[in-house]
């Protein structure tokens, strides 16, 4: 069900645009109105999570520290892992973001008799989604080939490089191939490992699904099902310069193509794919480790929380004090007050 | 009462043939669909009514794990959800750790309760989804909408039962968080769910009585004050017995130089009392000039494992008798989560701490930049900057009868970076020392298995599977090096790791690092040394 | 705290990249492309639509076909018209000029075909 569901929903998406299509102001629907409201959606809605996020305070300084911290001056301080300045830590973010270091680290553990634990190094997540991600960059501004008259300078590189291969024409592109390759990888990788296909929710499905879809129908119209990539440009320059008029017989391929992609704007900042956003705000990675040397601040901190005062505790103990001879602030004035035993009295367990 | 533990050999080939998500083998119904079960065994006992009493918090009542009725207030449920609103709005972490997590499982398999049990709901990011199931379904758009097709799902109260479970299997440590690509720190989730259950008056007598007497006597093990000088009295007469110089420590005193706080279990039980008779050692070496308080005779926080009000609440102990007292700045003894509360909570919640100044050695002159703010240095730092600026007398080959290696607590590795001190400091005194496997130190340590105050009888099985993957890179030393001696900075340490090492790796004993050094410390006026501080035979003594 | 300082400025950056395209444009579309159509021909070797999305792959065909086949060179459209196999000399009869014809579809969508790697350009008219 977890899987089958957002499968059939991918399905069902794909055969209202194909239906959508055929009835009259069907395509100005998908191609006009929908992709102005999903990229409204997307941005508004991700600039609003992000606030949302921003409205919390973050009241403790609470970085993960994977290295030696800042410590005495001949201790070598681990600076990308355990970083105490500002540039530490956006060198973390950096490798965070850019490289999925933390990923990077994963192991495998297994048990053995004996009993023993073994920790395999297993990178195979890190690198394939490391390439889903890259790939899916890489796409994304290659696109804007259709966005922008003319097109910048810089994309003309990444199209060359993209098709460095030369094989057929149009040429392919390596993140195509790429692409499908992880995205099937990451959807097997939850189907037959049991501790993450039992975490798995249709939550996790839906994207891999649709972005799939969104993947097939863009290679089909690339190199088997050919569209009018002149009309499509006059489309999408049209919409992004507010003049945006559908020429020509572009297609269906494409409507499919592009009112996956709407949904995918507007599914964006309701998902878990706000980690985008989110990874960049994660407390436990973008703070210096530093709260010894300079005092964080928490905005509700609560000046009313104040500890059992000694006053009250030398009022309890100051006989004993006094008779074990230990320093008291006031002598006792009169015979022994009592040290009446409160609630908590009786000693903790002992430990172990 | 104590429940029956199984044998080592027995747990040993049941954690690796019991059908388990770790062995492989995978459950046909989803999470959602599985309800918890308490039984003898599996849970820690509930607070006391007087102890809930004590700390005024809601609903204080006998009540049952096990029981169908938990008799909670009959709007639990909102109390619930609107603490879950409260704390959205005061941790930007929760929020973020709530909508980010992809469940991509790296974490998985990081944690020692899952690697131990194999229970899928021991996965961190399994943890997690018995609280965010609940977020998605009361807080998001698309929960609100889809549903349990979207992974939301009712408060209920199997809900809450699954909470209590799996948020008390659950030690803090932080190692899914450095594993995990978004920094999801488990240790932050939880807290928050430990807060919640508070709320309807669901929680554990093993740390809310600690942390009861903690307020009142100053010290978790509810040690009076006359109490705390008799102890170390004794301490003061054994290291007499055993060197032959006279220690009279001070307590209490106004116009020392330094305050020193550390956990009270180093000052009331094996194997803590041994490090505790190495400061005592180490500070007359010095001739520091320090006194010990009985107000706050308390390194640890058991508010840490409750609430954050609970943790600023004991933690203000700290400076108001740092303040009282007119020391200069605070000097702090080995401890895991103590030092993650004076790391990165003191000086936020209780600080600024203007009336102290920033720590300097008396004895080198190295100002502790790292203190700079809050004013407290750990005893790893103190000691290895002696050590490097050879202020110290040590005769290393006093431990030749220890084969030792470290054990790094989770909070002093993972919410410290303290790494290299304590290594420093152990290398000084000690001649052989050989790490654990790389997968299974540092950052990547593994806890004892029974941190945030789950180091309770009533679960020792649990806390011995969940010890396991520490015991087993314990094993792996001793088999190779012959290793007899898991060193450690952390009180919680002391104590758990002695009975783990018991259970699975016997013949290794736990000590403090500072134990290492008083017995290697080479006193002014000292007789010759005949036996370690545990009385045990010196290398080529008594053989 | 909040580090509004750090989140602001990270979100306009984002809206800034989002909204790459219209800033870029700064609303002009730019011409459309106008290929200059043959005066003589009266039909191509396939439908118009046909010829508009898939030339390049009709062209690799060919290719293939005669090179690594050895198929004819000759061939007719389905009205009867005998056509050249070839871009040099089948196409470009046509289409004279690569600069009014080829290039200006190729300019616009962006697209860089490595046709012209070995074959010969038509000389220009100028």
């Amino acid at each position: 069900m977890r899987v089958l569901y957002p499968f059939l929903a991918v399905i069902a998406f794909i055969l209202i645009a194909l239906v959508g299509v055929r009835i009259p102001g069907g395509q100005s629907l998908i191609g006009i109105v929908l992709p102005y409201l999903a990229i409204l959606a997307f941005t508004g809605g991700f600039v609003f999570k992000v606030l949302g996020w921003a409205r919390s305070p973050v009241p403790f300084r609470i970085p993960t520290t994977c290295g030696q911290g800042v410590s005495l001056p001949w201790i070598k301080q681990n600076k990308l892992d355990c970083p105490s300045t500002f540039w530490g830590v956006a060198g973390r973010m950096l490798l965070e973001v850019l490289l999925f270091r933390s990923l990077f680290r994963n192991t495998k553990a297994s048990i053995h008799k004996g009993p023993q634990l073994a920790y395999g190094s297993s990178k195979w997540l890190w690198l394939v989604g490391l390439t889903f991600h890259y790939s899916f960059l890489v796409i994304v501004i290659r696109h804007m080939r259709l966005f922008t008259n003319p097109m910048p300078a810089f994309l003309h590189a990444l199209e060359f490089g993209d098709g460095i291969l030369q094989v057929g024409a149009p040429q392919l592109y390596i993140t195509d191939l790429l692409l499908v390759g992880a995205l099937l990888f990451l959807f097997v990788r939850r189907l037959v490992m049991p501790q993450v296909r039992y975490i798995s929710l249709a939550n996790d499905y839906f994207p891999l699904f649709l972005i799939l879809g969104i993947g097939i129908t863009g290679i089909l119209m690339r190199y088997f099902i050919r569209v009018d990539v002149v009309g499509i440009k006059q489309l999408a320059v049209g919409l992004v310069t507010f003049s945006p008029k559908i020429v020509g017989d572009i297609g269906s391929l494409f409507f499919i193509h592009l009112f996956l992609v709407c949904l995918l704007l507007i599914y964006f900042p309701f998902s878990k794919l706000m980690h985008l956003g989110g990874v960049f705000l994660s407390p436990t990675r973008n703070m210096a480790n530093n709260s010894r040397m300079k005092r964080h601040i928490n905005p509700w901190n609560d000046p009313n929380i104040t500890p059992h005062s000694y006053a009250a505790y030398e009022d309890e103990f100051r006989e004993f004090m006094v008779e074990a001879g230990i320093p008291v602030d006031k002598e006792l004035a009169k015979p022994a007050e009592s040290a009446a035993a409160g609630p908590a009295a009786e000693a903790a367990p002992a430990e172990g | 009462m104590t429940m029956a533990v199984p044998k080592a050999d027995k747990l040993g080939v049941s954690v690796t043939r019991e059908p388990s998500l770790m062995t492989g083998a995978v459950p046909s119904k989803s999470w959602m669909d599985t309800p918890v079960e308490f039984k003898p065994g599996n849970f820690c006992y509930p607070a006391k009514k007087s102890i809930v009493e004590y700390h005024k918090f809601p609903n204080p009542r006998d009540w049952e794990p096990v029981a169908d009725d938990w008799k909670l207030p009959a709007n639990w449920k909102d109390i619930i959800l609107q603490g879950i609103k409260e704390r959205l709005d005061k941790f930007r972490s929760f929020k973020i750790f709530m909508d980010c997590c992809v469940r991509c499982g790296a974490c998985a398999d990081k944690c020692h309760f899952f690697l131990g049990t194999g229970d899928p709901k021991n996965m961190p990011v399994m943890r997690a989804e018995l609280l965010r199931s609940i977020y998605r379904n009361n807080f998001t758009t698309a929960g609100k909408i889809l549903g349990k097709l979207a992974g939301g799902r009712e408060m209920t109260f199997g809900v809450l039962k699954e909470w209590f479970m799996y948020f008390y299997q659950c030690t803090e440590c932080r190692r899914c968080s450095v594993f995990c690509p978004y920094g999801i720190d488990t240790a932050e989730i939880t807290m928050m769910g430990r807060e919640l259950l508070h709320l309807v008056g669901v929680n554990i007598n093993w740390i809310l009585e600690p942390a009861a007497n903690s307020n009142r006597t100053g010290n978790h093990m509810g040690l009076q004050p006359h109490t705390i000088k008799d102890n170390i009295g004794y301490l003061c007469d054994d290291i007499e017995e055993i060197t032959g110089v006279k220690i009279t420590p001070t307590f209490n005193r106004k116009g020392a130089e330094i305050l020193f706080i550390t956990p009270s279990a180093d000052i009331f039980a094996e194997p803590g009392i041994y490090t505790a008779m190495g400061y005592l050692l180490l500070f007359e070496h010095l001739g520091l000039d320090y006194t010990w308080s009985t107000y706050a005779s308390e390194g640890g926080n058991f508010g840490l494992f409750t609430n954050n009000e609970m943790m600023k609440k004991l933690n203000g102990k700290m400076y108001a008798e740092a303040k009282r007292l007119g020391v200069k700045w605070i000097l702090g003894g080995e401890c895991g989560h103590m030092w993650r509360v004076i790391h990165q909570y003191m000086d936020t919640m209780n600080g600024p701490a203007d009336f102290l100044e920033q720590p300097t050695s008396p004895i080198t002159g190295t100002r502790f930049e790292n203190a700079a703010s809050t004013k407290m240095v750990h005893i790893s730092e103190f000691t290895a900057d002696l050590i490097k600026h050879k202020k110290l007398k040590l005769d290393p080959s006093r431990n030749n009868h220890r084969i030792v290696t470290f054990h790094d607590s989770c909070n002093p590795a993972r919410a410290m970076g303290l790494i290299e001190e304590p290594r420093e400091v152990i290398k000084a005194a000690a001649n052989n020392f050989f790490e654990m496997p790389a997968n299974t130190i540092r950052e990547q340590t593994f806890c004892c298995g029974s941190g945030t105050g789950l180091n309770t009888d009533e679960i020792m099985e649990l806390r011995m599977r969940a010890g396991l993957p520490r015991a087993n890179a314990v094993q792996y030393v001793h088999d190779k090096h012959k290793v007899n001696t898991l060193a450690c900075v952390c009180a919680i340490d002391r104590a758990t790791l002695t009975s783990l090492m018991n259970y699975w790796v016997p013949g290794v004993e736990v000590c403090g690092v500072s134990e290492l050094v008083g017995n290697a410390l080479v006193m002014d006026g000292e007789k010759e040394r005949e036996t370690g501080l545990r009385f045990e035979p010196l290398a080529g003594e008594g053989e | 705290m909040y580090d509004l300082g750090k989140i602001i400025p990270g979100l306009i950056v984002f809206v800034g990249l989002v909204s790459f395209p219209i800033w870029y444009n700064g609303g002009d579309a730019g011409a459309i492309p106008k290929p200059e159509k043959p005066v003589l021909a009266k039909e191509c070797v396939a439908d118009i639509q046909y010829m508009r999305t898939t030339h390049m792959q009709l062209l690799m065909a060919w290719r293939d076909d005669i090179v690594r086949e050895g198929g004819a060179r000759t061939w007719a459209t389905a009205r009867g018209t005998e056509y050249n196999r070839s871009l040099q000399s089948g196409c470009m009869k046509c289409h004279t000029s690569k600069k009014k014809f080829c290039d200006t579809c190729h300019e616009y969508a962006a697209v860089t075909p490595y046709c012209w790697d070995c074959h010969i350009a038509p000389q220009e008219t100028k």
